[in-house]
């Protein structure tokens, strides 16, 4: 399982990159193994479009189950990433890299009282593992 | 001559089969004058493949033959009561009298079909603790619609314009929060604790007043059944919401606990699972729903009735009528009568004690297998279950064999791989119902098989990777059928 030490992490394993005021966001490696061999990815939202912490911005399905994405920051959609719909299985290979879904333009400090740090979250993953 | 031995993967498709000019029947000499067709009907090709009737029947004989069915053995598919169907419901329902009448014939000369809706009617409100019921839906799913609609409507009559909010424990079917969504209403997950329980804390939050109700499935997708089930349907009631009640998991409460008595306002009943039709690729469902008396205005219909009451010269006159506030018809004519007609035929035939037997057995069955095989494969939530249990299929000393593998393997065993990767809440799941109709010695035979695969796990993880290796056709590609998925030829 591969936890990248810069990112902040959700519980429902997104993962940010904060940027100066842009952060990007994608699902975790660990989500990618949960769900196996991702057949198809949408993001059901448009550039220019505002979000609020907590909105679906997407779903992934895989060969065993199909899962909402949700961002975990606040802000205006500055980019959205067609290449996860085009080829979903990059998700699988590079979820932490060529596989970000949005980037999202925020105004002021992020709300992170929710969010981990790479250690939480290595615990987080742990822990569900048993 | 000699030829090799096949496998059920060298079949051939028909068109393969096909032998120009060879043909199943032939007609008899024109006696009228012959006419052109006109050239614009005509197509060029026709590809249609040519054969004699034995071809035809020995292709389809031999292709039914690959068919895997409760009928050739055991088939543990969690969550969908694949119990052993009774062929005296199929010889009953095939009576000249069920097969050919019409929905629209006059209701007099259809007394006898009328008579069986009304009774079912009454024998599923009886099994669920409720006061009225409609036949209609097709299926669970559709029975589940119907039901949340009619909580909708309620609402609705009642002014309630802001209880929009219906809550979903995360263990529950994914048909759940897709028939609240698409009744029109906001879906709110609510988490499982420890014990496999709806986590009351985090519930108690979510009982206010934009509360529409909650949909819960007891015994839940874990086979347990849940122990703040009266406390949970109190806190919602005390909020201002209704309870719906997933009858999927029925086989376990027949005669034993009843839906209205536990605090539901209204339920479905899968006809297919717990009254044993055929069903998944057999025949259709039939999903009924009962009804608590305040709701019974607003159900779909039509509902089967008493036109006219019993004479001293007279039998009753059974008919139709729609309820007064009702949704109207949620399916064409009064739904799938042959699928009534089995699971009226079942319950008459067990009888109160004979349904309670059902799911006393069912559980027993479940518990019996829980207990051999949770020895090497994980059991996440251990306690007692119900009809059904979901073990972890995973193994400690072979880490990269899954669920998948497991449920595989178990085709070259002849059996029927359980459910698998559901429920979500637990990783890698393999859901097994071994349902009542099972003897101790096909049962023992499972154990056996799942005890042979978790070695051969350990010792051999690529035979399990490759597997099945006996079946017509080995490992599927499923990222494949899934991404590149071709429906015309």
């Amino acid at each position: 399982m591969k936890i990248e030490s810069d990112l902040l992490y959700s519980k429902n394993d997104e993962w940010v990159r904060i940027e100066g005021d842009t952060a990007t966001i994608g699902i975790t490696d660990y989500a990618q193994s949960q769900l196996s061999d991702i057949v198809f990815a949408e993001v059901s939202i448009e550039k220019g479009e505002s979000v609020e912490a907590g909105d679906c911005i997407g779903t992934v399905e895989s060969v065993k189950a199909a899962s909402d994405i949700y961002t975990p920051v606040s802000g205006t959609v500055t980019a959205v990433n067609e290449a996860v719909a085009d080829e979903p299985e990059i998700i699988n290979k590079d979820a932490f890299g060529a596989a970000w879904f949005i980037k999202v333009e925020i105004d002021g400090p992020i709300d992170n009282s929710e969010l981990m740090d790479a250690g939480d979250y290595r615990k987080y993953c742990e822990e569900r593992e048993h | 001559m000699c030829t090799k031995p096949t496998t059920g993967n060298e079949q051939k498709t028909i068109f393969e089969l096909s032998s120009a000019g060879r043909r199943g029947m032939r007609y008899p000499k024109c006696d009228v004058p012959e006419a052109e067709l006109p050239s614009g009907l005509l197509r060029d090709e026709l590809p249609m493949p040519e054969l004699s009737e034995a071809d035809v029947v020995r292709h389809f004989t031999n292709l039914s033959e690959l068919n895997y069915s409760l009928d050739n053995g055991f088939y543990p598919l969690g969550s969908c009561t694949m119990k052993y169907n009774p062929k005296i419901d199929e010889k009953l329902s095939r009576l000249d009298g069920f097969v050919n009448v019409h929905p629209l014939q006059p209701i007099e000369t259809v007394q006898g079909s009328l008579l069986v809706m009304y009774e079912l009617q009454d024998m599923l409100q009886r099994i669920s603790g409720m006061d009225a019921c409609t036949l209609t839906p097709a299926a669970g799913a559709h029975g589940e619609f119907s039901g949340v609609k009619t909580i909708v409507a309620w609402h609705q009559a009642q002014g309630h314009d802001k209880r929009k909010v219906m809550l979903i424990p995360d263990s529950a079917h994914g048909t759940n929060p897709a028939t609240s969504a698409m009744s029109g209403l906001v879906v709110k997950p609510v988490p499982t604790d420890a014990r496999g329980n709806i986590d009351l804390e985090k519930l108690a939050p979510l009982c206010n007043d934009e509360l529409a109700g909650i949909m819960i499935t007891n015994p839940n997708t874990l086979g347990l059944f849940d122990e703040h089930i009266v406390e949970v349907n109190e806190m919602v009631h005390k909020a201002g919401g209704l309870v719906y009640g997933d009858g999927a998991n029925m086989n376990a409460l027949l005669g034993i606990a009843r839906p209205g008595d536990l605090g539901f306002d209204v339920m479905h009943f899968n006809l297919h699972k717990t009254f044993a039709t055929p069903h998944g690729g057999g025949g259709p469902g039939s999903g009924p729903i009962c009804a608590k008396a305040f709701l019974a205005d607003y159900i779909p219909g039509p509902v089967a009735c008493v036109l006219e009451e019993e004479t001293e010269e007279m039998p009753p006159l059974y008919g139709l009528k729609m309820p007064e506030e009702s949704m109207g018809q949620v399916r064409s004519f009064w739904g799938h009568f042959g699928v009534m007609l089995k699971a009226y035929v079942y319950i008459l035939m067990e009888g109160e004690e004979g349904l309670r037997r059902v799911s006393e057995y069912a559980t027993l069955n479940a518990n019996y297998l829980m207990a051999a095989l949770k020895k090497v494969y994980p059991l996440p939530f251990d306690r007692p279950c119900m009809h059904e249990f979901v073990l972890e299929g995973k193994l400690p000393n072979a880490p990269e064999v899954r669920a998948l593998d497991i449920a595989k393997r178990l085709m070259d065993y002849k059996f029927h791989p359980p459910t698998n990767y559901f429920p979500l809440i637990v990783h890698e799941a393999l859901m097994i119902e071994p349902t009542e109709t099972e003897s101790k010695q096909v049962l023992d035979e499972f154990i056996e098989a799942m005890l042979v695969i978790a070695k051969e796990a350990e010792e051999n993880p690529q035979l399990l990777h490759d597997a099945p290796l006996t079946t017509p056709f080995g490992r599927m590609d499923e990222v494949k059928a899934a991404k590149d998925l071709i429906l015309t030829a």
